[in-house]
């Protein structure tokens, strides 16, 4: 029987970050992007915990505590902006907003 | 051991079917609720590790209130949007995607496996875990002394997030005329019914100008009189 060790929260974190990195560039729909970004930013928190336990330091669930915050404000502002957007032109996708092109 | 490993595997496959789900699946409702499954797996997972508050703090901010904010949206803006997945900006962006992604997992399972069977790193030098605590006592200490002042500034990102987000969100209405309706925007018209007040309104300013004419010629005829 295999050792349960914190390599394997780790490598799971990294694979749940890749799907995430993956879909947030295929996918073209907006809510489905933010979606992709949360699978990252778990990903990360799994980090933070699991180094949490291997060193035996309670910052890193501090710092969990902290991205929980951030992503639950960036959640609010980026759906947001993706209504105000979807008000004025509709059924966009991430390439039809290119106002601000150069 | 073999319980937690089983409770590792077990959450392990609900994590990254989510994870999967959330990426492949076609309808935006049924993404929203593959998240779930991931961020109660990875709930598991926090539990495990022992770190309970966060585990708590998971369910009920993401599954009790990030998903259910996307599934408002969802629903506010229609389930029935095609979602473009196989229109591609430049030629083999799909490919350069998974190629990227399978960089990205090379990379971090590589320098995992590197270094051995454990994490690296220094052990804590100040605030170590307490096994004989709750884990909330630990990270309530850790906040509110040695993080204090991030926590101060997470209060006024989470007002300033509020207000950005009702200015994004609020309809652009017309502008209020404050000495008309000194209340504010409670007491604002509804512009529905003006097609039907148009039409009696013309037949109103017919018979007002009927009354009109008649008034403006007393007034000349008075005019006559006076002069």
């Amino acid at each position: 029987m295999l050792e349960l060790t914190e390599t394997w929260y780790l490598v799971l974190a990294s694979l749940i970050f890749t799907i995430g990195a993956v879909g947030l560039l295929v996918r073209r729909n907006p809510l489905v992007m933010f979606m992709c970004v949360e699978l990252m930013l778990n990903a990360t928190t799994l980090t933070f915990v699991t180094f949490s336990k291997a060193l035996n330091d309670v910052g890193g669930q501090a710092s969990v505590f902290f991205v929980l915050v951030v992503a639950a404000a960036e959640v609010v502002v980026g759906l947001g902006i993706i209504v105000a957007i979807l008000r004025r032109q509709d059924n966009a996708d991430a390439d039809d907003l290119s106002l601000m092109r150069g | 051991m073999r319980v937690e490993m089983l409770t590792f595997l077990l959450s392990a496959i609900i994590c990254l079917g989510g994870a999967l789900g959330v990426v492949l699946l076609r309808n935006t409702v049924h993404n929203a609720l593959s998240l779930i499954a991931t961020l109660f797996g990875i709930a598991v997972l926090f539990m495990s590790l022992g770190a309970y508050f966060l585990a708590a703090v998971q369910v009920i901010v993401y599954a009790g209130a990030i998903v259910v904010l996307f599934l408002f949206v969802i629903m506010l803006l229609g389930v029935d949007k095609v979602d473009h997945i196989e229109r591609e900006v430049f030629k083999g962006e799909r490919f350069a995607a998974v190629a990227v992604g399978v960089a990205i997992l090379g990379l971090s399972v590589t320098a995992l496996l590197s270094v051995g069977a454990s994490a690296t790193g220094q052990a804590s030098a100040n605030r170590a875990l307490d096994p004989t605590a709750p884990d909330i006592n630990g990270l309530a200490q850790a906040i509110f002394t040695d993080h204090v002042f991030a926590f101060e500034i997470t209060s006024v990102l989470l007002t300033i997030a509020v207000v950005g987000a009702i200015v994004l969100a609020k309809r652009g209405g017309a502008v209020i005329d404050l000495e008309e309706f000194p209340d504010g925007p409670a007491v604002i018209d509804e512009p529905e019914p003006e097609p039907e007040m148009e039409q009696s309104g013309a037949e109103l300013d017919a018979t007002a100008d009927d009354d009109a004419t008649v008034e403006a010629s007393d007034d000349s005829t008075e005019a006559e009189v006076g002069s």
